[in-house]
C-alpha cells in the first residue's frame, strides 16, 4: 500500500523562518492600525493552535484573540451528556462515541464513570468503525452518540446510509450535530460584543464551503478569514485581517485554499440533507437556546432514533452548570479562562467543573495545558 | 476519586494521585519515598523492581508482551545503574489462550534475557476463566547489581544537560496504530529494547550519570515533570532538537497527540553535567538502540518545578503531565 505522507500536509506550515517573517510583517502592519482589534477564533482547534504554539506571544499589543464557542464538547449541555450516560447503562447497550466525549461530566457523572460502573462505552476514530462493533455484537444494541459541527456530520450521515442500505438492525443514533453560523450570529447580536473580526475553522468549511460566513461580512460588517490549523496559517490569517482594516475593506477570505472552496463539498452536503433537517431548538451550554442551530434525524428515520426509542428514560429538563463555572462568558468571548475563580484550583483536567476544562479543544484546557508564560 | 477509571493507569496526573494517596500512604518508608525506577536496597548495592504487563494487541510490530515484560523490568534496573541479574516471572492466562502464541512469547522473553545476561529464577502460572483477564498478563520482578552509585532523579543541578537516547513516541504510536488499524505507517515499529547494554557502555566509559529514566507510560513529558519536581529545578527543552520520526508525527497529527506524551519502551532520558555531555553523546551514537540520541535541553531556574518548551520562533509554553486517557480529538 502506498504510504500516506502526512508530513507534507504540515511541514511548511511550521517553518520557524516563515513564522518569524510573518511576525515582522504583522508588527509593521499593526503599527498602522488606529484602533485595537479583537479577533475571535470561532473554533477550539484554533484556540489550541494559538496556545500550543504560543501565537498569542507573537501578537502586537493592539491585537487580541477572543476565544469562541467552537468546540462541540464544550457546548454540549449537561442534560444531553446525561442522555449518553443513561443510555450507556441500559442493559444490552454499547454506547459508541468520539474521543473526549468520554471525559465530560454530566450531572450524574461522565461516560468514563459509567464505564467504571460496568457500562460498555467505546470510542471510535470514525463513525464507520461502529459497523465493526455492531457486527461483533449482534445480540447488543449499539447506540452511536453523534457529536460535532458540520465537520463530522457527513461521517454520521455515511454511517446512516450504510446502516440503511445494508439493513443492519442493531445500530441506533442519538444526534447532537450542531452548526456554526447561528451561535456566531447570537454573539454578534449581543450588546457587549467586542468582536471585530473572525478566524473561521477550515475543517468546517471543507464541508460547507466558505459561503456560510458570507452574511457576517455583508450584514454584520465583520471580516472573516477561513484559516487552517498550523501556526503559519493562523499568522497569515491575522495578517490578512489587519491588512483589511488598514485598507478599509471587509471581506471574506480563504487562507486555507489547500482544501476549502466557496461552495465546499457538495456531495457531503447532499448526504447530510438526505438524513437530517434542522432541529427547532438546541440549548447550547453557556449560550442558551439557539433556534435552528442543530440537526435532527428526518421523521422517516425515526426507527433509528435512540432519543425517541428511549424517550421514557431520558430526562429533558435543563440542568445548570456549576455556579462558579464561567464557561458561558468564555465562549461568548467576554472572559478568559484565567478570569475564572476556580481555574487550575478546584477545576483541573482531572477534576473538571466544566467541560471547557476537559474537552481537548476547550479554552480552559488549552490555558491549563500550555500555561501562559507571558 | 470514588471508583478507579482507566485514567488512573495513564502514567500521568491521575496515576500519580492514586499512587500517592493510596499506596505510598499505606506503605510509607524511606526507600519507597525516593520514588525511583527501582528501589535501592542492601546499602546501595542492589536494585529491586517489579512491573506488570498488559498490552493489546499482545503481538505488535517490533515486539510482543514477552519482550516487553523482560525489557520493562530489566530497564528499570538499568536506569539505576544496575546490571539485571535475577528475574521472577508470573503469568495469568485466560482460558482458551493458544499454546503456540504462549511459546512465541516465552521464546522472545528468553532472547531478551540473554541480551541482559539475566536469568529467571522463580515463577508462577495461573489460568483464569474466560473474560477475567484480557488474554495474558505478565508480571516480572528483578534484582540487579549496582555498577554506578548515586544515579537519582533527585540530584539534577542547574546547567545539567538533558538528553534523549532515541527518537520518541514510537511504542505508543505503534500500539495505537495497530489497535486502531491505522495502516499508513508500514515502517513504524515499537522501540522496545533492552537498555542495559547502552548503560553499561556509558558506565564503562567512565561517564558519571546524574539521572536516568526510561520514558514509558506518560512519555518524556512525565519523566521531565517528575525530575523538575523532585530536583526543584526548571527543565527547558528546545522543540527543534527533540527527535521525532515522521510516522510518529503523522499519528500525532491525525489523532491530536503529543509525541512527548507517548510511551516508549526502549528510550531513556538522561541528565548529565555539561562537561560530560559530548562524551556521552558519542557513546550513545555508537550503539544501535541509541543512535538517534540528542541533547534536547538543560536544567535552569526559570520556573522551578516546571518543564518549559522553547519553540523555534521564540515562544514558550509549559509541558504538563499528560492527564486522562489518551483519547483522539473529535475533529
Ligand atoms: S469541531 Fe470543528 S469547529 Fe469545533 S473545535 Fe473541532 S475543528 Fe473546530
Ligand atoms: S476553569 Fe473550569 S469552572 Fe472555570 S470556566 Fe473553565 S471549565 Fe468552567
Amino acid at each position: 500500500m502506498e504510504q500516506l505522507k502526512l508530513k507534507d500536509l504540515y511541514d511548511g506550515f511550521r517553518n520557524p523562518q516563515t513564522i518569524k517573517a510573518l511576525k515582522r510583517l504583522l508588527d509593521k502592519e499593526a503599527k498602522k492600525l488606529n484602533t485595537k482589534i479583537n479577533i475571535m477564533e470561532v473554533c477550539g482547534g484554533h484556540t489550541h493552535t494559538i496556545m500550543k504554539y504560543g501565537i498569542n506571544q507573537l501578537l502586537p499589543e493592539n491585537i487580541e484573540f477572543i476565544h469562541g464557542p467552537g468546540c462541540p464538547v464544550c457546548v454540549m449541555p449537561k442534560e444531553r451528556i446525561d442522555h449518553a450516560y443513561l443510555l450507556s447503562l441500559q442493559e444490552n447497550v454499547i454506547l459508541v462515541t468520539l474521543g473526549d466525549m468520554i471525559k465530560v461530566p454530566g450531572s450524574r457523572g461522565s461516560l468514563q464513570d459509567a464505564r467504571s460502573k460496568g457500562a460498555d462505552v467505546r470510542f471510535v476514530y470514525s463513525p464507520l468503525d461502529t459497523i465493526k462493533i455492531a457486527n461483533e455484537n449482534k445480540d447488543k444494541k449499539i447506540i452511536f452518540f453523534a457529536i460535532g459541527f458540520e465537520t463530522t456530520t457527513p461521517m454520521t450521515a455515511a454511517l446512516l446510509e450504510h446502516v440503511i442500505k445494508n439493513k443492519i438492525d442493531n445500530i441506533y443514533f442519538h444526534i447532537n450535530h450542531i452548526t456554526v453560523p447561528e451561535p456566531m450570529r447570537v454573539l454578534l447580536d449581543n450588546q457587549d460584543c467586542k468582536i471585530d473580526a473572525f478566524i473561521g475553522p477550515s475543517h468546517v468549511s471543507v464541508i460547507t464551503g466558505s459561503k456560510i460566513y458570507e452574511e457576517f461580512v455583508t450584514e454584520y460588517n465583520k471580516p472573516v478569514v477561513v484559516a487552517g490549523f498550523e501556526p503559519v496559517d493562523v499568522m497569515q490569517s491575522i495578517l490578512s485581517l489587519v491588512k483589511q482594516f488598514n485598507e478599509n475593506k471587509c471581506e471574506l477570505e480563504i487562507e486555507y485554499s489547500r482544501a476549502v472552496s466557496y461552495d465546499g463539498n457538495l456531495a457531503a452536503q447532499k448526504l447530510n440533507d438526505k438524513y437530517f433537517i434542522k432541529a427547532e431548538h438546541f440549548r447550547w451550554r453557556g449560550l442558551g437556546d439557539i433556534p435552528n442551530s442543530a440537526l435532527k434525524l428526518k421523521d422517516e428515520y425515526a426507527f433509528l432514533d435512540a432519543e425517541l426509542i428511549y424517550k421514557d428514560i431520558l430526562p429533558n429538563e435543563e440542568i445548570d452548570d456549576h455556579k462558579l463555572c464561567i464557561c458561558g462568558d468564555i465562549m461568548r468571548g467576554v472572559a478568559k479562562p484565567n478570569d475564572c475563580k476556580v481555574f487550575g484550583k478546584a477545576c483541573k483536567p482531572s477534576s473538571p467543573l466544566g467541560s471547557c476544562m476537559v474537552s481537548s479543544e476547550g479554552a480552559c484546557s488549552a490555558y491549563y495545558k500550555y500555561g501562559n508564560l507571558l | 476519586m470514588k471508583t478507579i477509571t482507566l485514567a488512573h493507569g495513564n502514567g500521568g496526573q491521575e496515576n500519580n494521585e492514586l499512587i500517592s494517596k493510596i499506596f505510598y500512604k499505606a506503605f510509607e518508608n524511606e526507600i519507597l519515598a525516593k520514588s525511583e525506577d527501582a528501589a535501592i536496597i542492601q546499602d546501595g548495592t542492589l536494585a529491586f523492581s517489579t512491573d506488570s504487563f498488559t498490552v493489546s494487541p499482545i503481538e505488535f510490530p517490533g515486539a510482543d508482551i514477552g519482550k516487553l515484560a523482560v525489557c520493562g523490568t530489566c530497564n528499570d534496573l538499568a536506569m539505576m545503574g544496575a546490571k539485571p541479574k535475577y528475574l521472577t516471572c508470573s503469568v495469568i492466562i485466560e482460558e482458551g489462550f493458544e499454546v503456540e502464541t504462549l511459546k512465541r512469547i516465552v521464546a522472545s522473553m528468553k532472547k531478551e534475557l540473554e541480551v541482559n545476561g539475566a536469568i529467571v529464577v522463580s515463577g508462577d502460572t495461573k489460568v483464569v476463566p474466560r473474560g477475567s483477564v484480557d488474554k495474558i498478563f505478565i508480571n516480572t520482578t528483578g534484582i540487579g547489581q549496582i555498577q554506578q552509585k548515586g544515579i537519582s532523579s533527585n540530584n539534577i543541578q542547574e546547567e545539567d544537560m538533558i538528553l534523549v537516547s532515541n527518537s520518541i513516541g514510537k511504542h505508543g504510536a505503534t500500539i495505537f496504530a495497530s489497535r486502531e488499524g491505522i495502516d499508513f505507517s508500514t515502517s513504524l515499529k515499537s522501540d522496545c529494547a533492552s537498555l542495559w547494554p547502552v548503560v553499561k557502555k556509558l558506565i564503562d566509559s567512565g561517564i558519571k550519570i546524574r539521572a536516568l529514566r526510561d520514558a514509558t507510560r506518560g512519555g518524556v513529558s512525565a519523566v521531565l515533570n517528575e525530575w523538575a519536581k523532585q530536583s526543584n529545578i526548571c527543565i527547558e527543552i528546545e522543540e527543534e532538537k527533540i527527535p521525532v520520526c515522521d510516522e510518529v508525527n503523522g499519528i500525532c497529527e491525525l489523532l491530536g497527540f503529543e509525541a512527548l506524551s507517548l510511551a516508549n519502551e526502549g528510550t531513556f532520558v538522561m541528565a548529565i553535567s555539561k562537561d560530560e555531555v559530548q562524551k556521552a553523546l558519542k557513546v550513545l551514537k555508537e550503539i544501535d538502540t541509541s543512535k538517534e540520541a540528542q541533547i534536547i535541553g538543560k536544567a535552569s531556574t526559570l520556573h522551578r518545578e516546571k518543564v518549559v518548551l522553547n519553540t523555534a520562533w521564540g515562544t514558550q509554553r509549559f509541558i504538563d503531565l499528560p492527564t486522562g486517557e489518551l483519547l483522539p480529538r473529535i475533529c
